[in-house]
C-alpha cells in the first residue's frame, strides 16, 4: 500500500477495502518508526489527524467524497494550519500555534484530505540542504550522510521514504524541485499566482509559490486540482477559470519539441547527472519528441539577481517577527530596542540573519538603484530569455541540479557554494514560470537524479502530461530507498 | 565594493539584530563573499530595461469596502508573549 | 532683522471607509483594545493585504477636488522601520508613484486670497496606538487603528506664518468633510497635521533647514507649535547657531516642541515596491464616474450663490462654509419661496449666533429650515415685526412648537388694524398737547416720543409701518 498511487488509494477507500482511519493510522505508525532517523516531520498531532480521518470516512460513507477524500497529506511547516504548531523551521516560531488555516491547507481540508503532520524545512525556507532548520537537518532516505535538499526537505524525505502519500512544498528558488530531485520524487512548482500564498509564511513574496510533492506526475496533477485556483485574499492570485490538471496526462508525445538550454549542459554539470538526463532525453525521443538546442543566455546572472531580490523581500517580510504579538521573545532585555535586537538575534538562525542583512543592505539608502533596481531589470532580461526560448519549443528540459545530493556539512559553511547549486532552478522563479522535477536515474553514488521540465506560463497540465508519459515508460519514480 | 565592519553594524542595527564584534566580523567576511557573487550584475547593460516587480503583468484587484472580520483577539492573544487588558505589552516606548 | 517663516504641511486624513485599507476589519472608533485588529492587521505570519476600493475612490475624489492629476498607475511601497504599533515592521505607503500628483487649494487669510500648491496625496495605512499608562513600567499596544486608511496630503512650502498654515488646514479640513471622505473629527485623530517649519532672512530665496513637527491634532496646537518653533529657530540662528534638521513633537501642556527620540535613527526607511500588491490602475472611466458622483464643490457653490441668490460674496462664503449649512440655506430659500437675502441674514445672524452659543452643529439645530421659513413668511406677510420675530425664534429654539402656535400662544400677532391704531394715537395726542405743539413747531425729534408711547400702549404689537403713517398723518 505504501507504493500505491493516489488514484489507487482513492479506489481502495471508495471500494471500502480500507478506511481513512486505517490508512492514516498506518502512516502514523510508519512515521513513528522511521521519523527518529529521518527527522522529516517536526510536528505530529495524531488526535487531529485521526479526527479528520473519521470525518473523511463519514463523508465517504455518505457518498459525498471528493476524489482524494480520506488520503493523508503532509504539510510543509511553512503553511499555517489552525491549531497546529507552525514553526517555519525556526526557533522564532517554536511556540507558535497558528490561529488560522492557509488557503492551501483549507483547500485540502475541504477536499477531505487528512493532515498527517508538519514537515521539517530550512528555516524560513532559506536553504538548499535543510541544514538551517532549528529542529535539525532532515536525512536523505537514500543515504543518511546525504542532505535531502531544501528547503522542502522534510516533505521530500517524507514522500521518498513513503511516510506520506503526498506532501505540500513551496518553491522560491528551487525549494520543491531541488529536494524532489535529491530524494527521487516528483515535484511541481506552478506558475506564480496559480496557488494562493495566503497563510504561507512569506520568504520572497514575488517568487514564492506552493506546489505538490508526490511519487508521480499523475499524483501531482490530482493534488494540483485541489490546491490551485483563485483566492481573493491574495492580491497576486490570478483570476482564471479552474483547470483539470489531469487533462493532458494521456496525451502522446509525438511532435513534442523539447528545448535544451546550452547553459544547463555546460561546465559545472557533473558527468553522472548529465548522463542520467541524456538517457531521459533519449527516452523522450523514443516517445516521439524532438529536441532543439536553445539558449538562456542570462542563466548565470540568475544567482546574483536572486540573492539580491529574495533577501531584500525577505528582510522586510521577516520584520514582523519582533517578539511583540506572537513567537519568541528574548527573556532578558533592558529596553525596547534591546528587546528587538536580542529577540531577533536569538530567534533567527545564522542563514536567516545573513539574508536579512544582505536584504537590508541592498535596500538601504544609496544602494537601492545599484542592487535592487538593477536586479529587477536583469530579472526582466531573464524572463525575456524564456519568452524567446518558448518560440522554439514546447517545454524546456535539463538537470534540476548540477550534482546529486551532497553530504552534510559539505557546503554548510560556504554560503556561496551553497547558492551556486541553485543555478538551474532559480531563473524559473524569477520568470514566474512553472517547473517540475522528475526522477530520471541515479548518480555514481547511488543518489537520485532529477530531470527538470520547464513550461511556459500556465502549461502545468501539459508538463504533467509530458512527465506522466515518461513515467509510463520508465520506473525511476517507483524506486524507493532500501534503507526504509 | 566591500562592506566595512561599520556597514555591517549599521545594517544589523537597521534590521534590529544584536551582533557582537566577533559576529560582525564573521558577517563581514560572509557578506563580502556573497557580494562578490552579486557584483556580477554591475557589468550588465540594463539601459532601457523596465524593472520587473511581478511575474505577471496584471493590476491590483480591489476589495469592496465591507467589514468581513469579527473579533478574534482572545484567540490571537493566547499566543502572545505578554498581554494585559487586551493590550500587547512591550518595554516602555519613549517618543 | 526681519524673518520669514516658511511652512509646508503634511496632513493625514483618515478616510471614512467602513473597513480597513488592506483588511476587512472595522474602522469604527472607540472599540475595546485589539477587538478590531484582524489577522492581517496584527500581521500574523502568512497573511496578505488586499486593497479597499472605497479608499481609492476617496483619494480620487480629493484629487479631483484640488484639480490634481490622478495617476492612472500608482504603486504601493513598504516603508521599513521597527515600532511596536507597526505590526509588520513596515508601513504600506506610496513613495515614487502616488495616487494624486499636483493640485492646489485657495485659502482666505483676512482680506486676501492665496493659492497653496499641493505636491501630492498618497494612500497609506495608519499605525496602532501606544498607550503609555503604567503597565508595570511597560507600554500597551492597541492595534485597532492599525490599517485604517489614510490619505496623506502634502503641500508645497507655500505658507508664510501660522495664520496661513491654519487657514490652509481649515480649508482642507472643510473640503474633506464636504466631500465626505473624512469625518474631520480631530479629537479622534481623523485629521492630523505635521508641519515642516523653517525660517530665513527676508529676501533670501534658499530655504532654511526645516524641522518636522508631528501630530498636531488641533488648529490651535498647529498655530502655537509653528509660532514656538519659528521663535526657537530664529533664536538659534540669531545666537550664531545652526538649526538641526529633525523630527520634533509638540507638547501642548508646555507649549513647546522637543526632539522626538524614537525617530532619531529612523532615517533609512528602505522603501521598495510591496511585492504583495500589484500596481493600482485607475481607469479614465472610473475617474469620470467618480467626478459625476461628486458633490458640488464649495468654490463652485459660492459663485452660484452669488449669481443665483444675488448674495454678496461675503455672505456666499459664510453660507458655504460647510455643506450642511449650505444645504440648510438652500432648503430655507426654497421653503420661503424667495427672500434670499432675508434668509441669508437669518442664517448668518440669529441662527448662527444661537448655534455658536450652544456649541451646536447646523445638523443639530433645534430650529429646522421649514420652521425658520414659516417665521420669515410671517415677517413678510406683516404678521410679525422684526423684533417680535426674534422673540418667536427664541421660542422655536426652546421648542415651544410651530411658528403660528407660538404667535398665538404668546399673543404676539402684530396689530395691523388701522382703526385700533388710530384710536390709540388719538388718545396719546390728546394726552400730550405740549409735545404735539413742540413737534409742530419743528422739533422733529418728538416723533420718536409718540412712536414709543403708542408702542408701549400696544405692548409692541403695532405694525410699525402703519403706526408711522398714522402718526404722520395726524400730526401732519
Amino acid at each position: 500500500m505504501i507504493n500505491a498511487s493516489l488514484k489507487q488509494l482513492a479506489a481502495l477507500l471508495a471500494g471500502k477495502k480500507t478506511s481513512s482511519q486505517e490508512l492514516t493510522q498506518s502512516y502514523l505508525e510508519r512515521i513513528q518508526a522511521h521519523n527518529p532517523a529521518l527527522n522529516a516531520f517536526v510536528t505530529l498531532n495524531a488526535e487531529i489527524s485521526l479526527a479528520e480521518a473519521r470525518a473523511a470516512d463519514a463523508r465517504i460513507a455518505a457518498g459525498s467524497a471528493a476524489p482524494l477524500t480520506g488520503i493523508p497529506i503532509a504539510h510543509k511547516d511553512i503553511f499555517c494550519a489552525d491549531g497546529w504548531r507552525t514553526t517555519c523551521g525556526s526557533k522564532m516560531l517554536d511556540n507558535f500555534i497558528a490561529p488560522y488555516d492557509a488557503h492551501v491547507v483549507s483547500q485540502f481540508k475541504a477536499a477531505g484530505m487528512v493532515s498527517l503532520g508538519k514537515t521539517n524545512m530550512d528555516e524560513f525556507a532559506m536553504g538548499s540542504s535543510n541544514e538551517t532548520s532549528y529542529f535539525g537537518a532532515v536525512k536523505n532516505p537514500w543515504d543518511a550522510n546525504a542532505v535531502p535538499g531544501g528547503s522542502s526537505g522534510g516533505s521530500a524525505a517524507a514522500v521518498a521514504a513513503r511516510l506520506a502519500p503526498a506532501a505540500t512544498g513551496t518553491d522560491t528558488g528551487g525549494s520543491i524541485r531541488q529536494p524532489a530531485a535529491l530524494t527521487g520524487i516528483t515535484g511541481l512548482k506552478p506558475t506564480y499566482g496559480v496557488v494562493s500564498r495566503y497563510g504561507m509564511i512569506a520568504f520572497a513574496s514575488s517568487l514564492d509559490q506552493a506546489g505538490p510533492m508526490a511519487k508521480s506526475a499523475e499524483d501531482c496533477a490530482l493534488l494540483m486540482n485541489v490546491m490551485a485556483g483563485f483566492d481573493e485574499r491574495d492580491s497576486t492570485s490570478l483570476e482564471r477559470p479552474s483547470e483539470d490538471y489531469t487533462r493532458d496526462l494521456e496525451q502522446p508525445l509525438a511532435g513534442l519539441k523539447i528545448g535544451l538550454p546550452r547553459e544547463y549542459f555546460a561546465e559545472g554539470l557533473s558527468a553522472d547527472v548529465g548522463a542520467a538526463v541524456e538517457a531521459a532525453l533519449a527516452e523522450y525521443r523514443k516517445l516521439g519528441a524532438t529536441t532543439v538546442d536553445i539558449s538562456l543566455p542570462n542563466t548565470r546572472l540568475s544567482i546574483p539577481v536572486y540573492y539580491v531580490l529574495a533577501p531584500a523581500e525577505a528582510s522586510t517580510n521577516l520584520s514582523r517577527f519582533d517578539g511583540v504579538r506572537y513567537g519568541y521573545r528574548a527573556p532578558d532585555y533592558t529596553d525596547l530596542t534591546d528587546m528587538y535586537q536580542k529577540t531577533r538575534a536569538q530567534g533567527f538562525g545564522s542563514e536567516v540573519k545573513r539574508r536579512i542583512m544582505i536584504g537590508t543592505y541592498v535596500l538601504s539608502h544609496g544602494y537601492y538603484d545599484a542592487y535592487y533596481l538593477q536586479a529587477q531589470k536583469i530579472r526582466r532580461l531573464i524572463a525575456q530569455d524564456f519568452d524567446a526560448a518558448f518560440q522554439q519549443c514546447d517545454v524546456i528540459m535539463g538537470p534540476t541540479t548540477p550534482d546529486t545530493a551532497f553530504n552534510f556539512g559539505e557546503k554548510a559553511d560556504d554560503p556561496v557554494a551553497m547558492y551556486l547549486s541553485d543555478i538551474y532552478t532559480i531563473a524559473v522563479n524569477l520568470a514566474g514560470l512553472p517547473g517540475m522535477s522528475v526522477p530520471c536515474g541515479f548518480g555514481a553514488n547511488g543518489r537520485p537524479v532529477g530531470l527538470q521540465i520547464i513550461g511556459n506560463y500556465f502549461a502545468e497540465a501539459k508538463m504533467l502530461g509530458v512527465a506522466h508519459q515518461y513515467q509510463l515508460a520508465t520506473d525511476w519514480h517507483t524506486r524507493m530507498p532500501n534503507t526504509i | 565594493m566591500s562592506l566595512t565592519l561599520q556597514d555591517v553594524k549599521r545594517v544589523a542595527m537597521l534590521a534590529r539584530i544584536a551582533v557582537t564584534d566577533e559576529e560582525a566580523a564573521a558577517y563581514q567576511q560572509q557578506l563580502n563573499g556573497i557580494f562578490g557573487l552579486i557584483e556580477a550584475m554591475q557589468a550588465v547593460d540594463t539601459a532601457g530595461v523596465a524593472p520587473m516587480s511581478h511575474a505577471q503583468d496584471v493590476c491590483q484587484r480591489l476589495r469592496d469596502d465591507t467589514v468581513t472580520e469579527t473579533d478574534q483577539h482572545e484567540k490571537f492573544q493566547a499566543i502572545a508573549p505578554q498581554v494585559e487588558a487586551g493590550l500587547y505589552l512591550v518595554p516602555r516606548v519613549i517618543e | 532683522m526681519q524673518w520669514e517663516i516658511v511652512i509646508g504641511l503634511e496632513v493625514h486624513t483618515q478616510l471614512s471607509t467602513s473597513s480597513k485599507i488592506f483588511s476587512g476589519a472595522s474602522t469604527a472608533f472607540g472599540a475595546a483594545p485589539n477587538t478590531q485588529a484582524c489577522a492581517v492587521d496584527i500581521a500574523l505570519p502568512g497573511v496578505l493585504p488586499v486593497l479597499n476600493k472605497g479608499a481609492v475612490e476617496r483619494a480620487v475624489q480629493l484629487g479631483l477636488a484640488i484639480g490634481g492629476h490622478i495617476s492612472r498607475r500608482s504603486v504601493f511601497a513598504r516603508k521599513n522601520y521597527f515600532y511596536p504599533d507597526l505590526p509588520k515592521g513596515y508601513q504600506i505607503s506610496q513613495m515614487e508613484l502616488p495616487v494624486v500628483e499636483g493640485g492646489s487649494l485657495t485659502i482666505q487669510v483676512g482680506e486676501t486670497e492665496k493659492t497653496v500648491r499641493i505636491t501630492r496625496a498618497h494612500l497609506e495605512e495608519d499605525a496602532g496606538k501606544s498607550l503609555h499608562e503604567d503597565f508595570h513600567g511597560m507600554t500597551g499596544i492597541d492595534l485597532n487603528r492599525a490599517g485604517t486608511p489614510l490619505l496623506e496630503i502634502v503641500s508645497e512650502p507655500d505658507m508664510r506664518g501660522s495664520a496661513e498654515a491654519v487657514a490652509y488646514a481649515k480649508t482642507l479640513h472643510s473640503l474633506v468633510v464636504w466631500l465626505g471622505i473624512c469625518d474631520g473629527n480631530m479629537q479622534e485623530g481623523s485629521f492630523r497635521c505635521d508641519a515642516n517649519v523653517s525660517v530665513r532672512r527676508m529676501g533670501e530665496t534658499e530655504l532654511g533647514k526645516r524641522c518636522e513637527i508631528k501630530n498636531l491634532n488641533s488648529f490651535r496646537f498647529l498655530e502655537h507649535a509653528i509660532d514656538y518653533e519659528a521663535r526657537r529657530q530664529i533664536e538659534i540662528i540669531e545666537d550664531g547657531g545652526v538649526v538641526r534638521q529633525e523630527t520634533r513633537l509638540y507638547d501642548p501642556d508646555r507649549n513647546e516642541t522637543r526632539t522626538m527620540r524614537s525617530k532619531e535613527d529612523a532615517h533609512d526607511y528602505r522603501y521598495f515596491p510591496d511585492p504583495d500588491l500589484l500596481p493600482l490602475v485607475i481607469s479614465e472611466e472610473w475617474i469620470e464616474r467618480t467626478r459625476a458622483a461628486m458633490p458640488e464643490l464649495p468654490e463652485a457653490m459660492r459663485s452660484r450663490f452669488v449669481t443665483q441668490y444675488g448674495l454678496p460674496v461675503y455672505d456666499a462664503g459664510l453660507l458655504t462654509a460647510s455643506k450642511a449649512l449650505a444645504a440648510y440655506y438652500e432648503a430655507l430659500v426654497a421653503a420661503v419661496g424667495g427672500e434670499a437675502k432675508t434668509c441669508a441674514n437669518w442664517v448668518m445672524g440669529d441662527l448662527s449666533a444661537a448655534l455658536n452659543r450652544n456649541e451646536l452643529d447646523i445638523a443639530d439645530s433645534p430650529v429646522s429650515s421649514r420652521q425658520l421659513a414659516a417665521l420669515i413668511q410671517r415677517i413678510t406677510d406683516g404678521t410679525l415685526s422684526g423684533k417680535l420675530a426674534k422673540e418667536v425664534f427664541e421660542a422655536l429654539w426652546q421648542g415651544e412648537g410651530e411658528v403660528d402656535v407660538v404667535i398665538e400662544a404668546r399673543g404676539l400677532k402684530q396689530v395691523s388694524d388701522s382703526g385700533a391704531i388710530e384710536a390709540i394715537v388719538d388718545a396719546i395726542l390728546a394726552a400730550n398737547p405740549n409735545q404735539v405743539a413742540e413737534y409742530r413747531s419743528g422739533k422733529d425729534k418728538m416723533f420718536g416720543f409718540f412712536v414709543g408711547q403708542a408702542m408701549k400702549a400696544m405692548k409692541g404689537k403695532a405694525n410699525p409701518q402703519q403706526l408711522n403713517d398714522i402718526l404722520k398723518r395726524k400730526l401732519g
